[in-house]
């Protein structure tokens, strides 16, 4: 039997981070996912992907913060805690580090998330669609 | 060729259906954006970080004028009874998908159980929709 390949677990260590970026991922839990000791973890992951662990979960929570403010109507202190952070402070930091322009001037750069909706056409029709009751003139025609 | 974007799950409660889908099955926010012109229509989606062209739009049973009162009630209740059909989903380790949602309070109606096709678990999501997790045996 082959071997498993040793990078082999250190990307399921990523894999981790790129499923469960929302929760509160610490190195030691990272580590395990690689069966490595946490030191050893960091290095040998920066080796294989060219970036800390740290770095990885950070740019990966950046840019899901960054389709949030694009996609949803959520307050930016709603968007930290729904990609994982729980500093507002710190997460506008980073934000403009990564992005050059805090989380609510970036959102304002962007169109409105409202126009942005891939809201199928469908269900505009159906929920565009006025009430009839709001037409005097129905009201002695309808069926029942 | 046709690919799959969004499917469709009627839920009775857009905040609990969300809280659940992220929290407790592991899928992501996408999309969450109310529309005043649309009578307040919310538009949630949600899905899994593997995969970000596939999302599931998780529906609020509406009100006129898109069903009537008599349609709206019949369609929730048929949600309350599991009818109304569910997504299945896969997994590379049923058993472990399924100690890790159980782990988070998902009410499963099925076991993982050994299938011709693979292992094979059944959940509900609070409104009642009938989910699977499957892990397909190699072919």
């Amino acid at each position: 039997m082959t071997p498993v390949h040793p990078t082999r677990h250190l990307l399921r260590a990523r894999d981790l981070i790129e499923a469960r970026y929302r929760d509160p991922l610490d190195v030691g839990t990272l580590a395990r996912a690689a069966r490595l000791s946490p030191a050893h973890f960091s290095r040998e992951f920066r080796r294989a992907f060219g970036e800390t662990p740290h770095q990885y979960l950070l740019t990966r929570r950046m840019e899901r913060a960054a389709a949030l403010l694009r996609n949803t109507d959520r307050s930016v202190a709603d968007v930290c805690f729904t990609v994982g952070l729980s500093s507002v402070g710190s997460f506008t930091t980073t934000f403009g580090r990564t992005f050059g322009m805090t989380p609510t001037a970036y959102r304002a750069a962007n169109p409105p998330a409202s126009s942005r909706a891939r809201v199928p056409t469908c269900v505009l029709r159906a929920w565009g669609r006025p009430r009839s009751s709001t037409f005097g003139e129905d009201s002695r025609t309808q069926p029942h | 060729m046709l690919k799959i974007t969004h499917v469709n799950v009627w839920v009775h409660d857009q905040d609990e259906a969300l809280a659940f889908y992220t929290e407790k099955v592991g899928l992501e926010l996408r999309d969450d954006v109310t529309l005043p012109e649309l009578g307040g229509f919310r538009w949630v989606t949600v899905g899994p970080p593997a995969q970000p062209e596939i999302a599931l739009a998780l529906m609020a049973v509406p009100g006129a004028p898109v069903l009537d009162a008599d349609t709206a009630a019949k369609l929730k209740e048929i949600v309350a009874k599991g009818a109304a059909g569910g997504v299945f989903f896969s997994t590379e380790d049923c058993q472990a998908s399924y100690e890790e949602l159980k782990g988070r309070g998902v009410e499963f109606t099925e076991e993982p159980s050994q299938r011709p096709y693979g292992v094979d678990a059944g959940f509900r999501d609070p409104s009642g929709n009938p989910h699977r997790i499957i892990q397909t045996t190699a072919a």
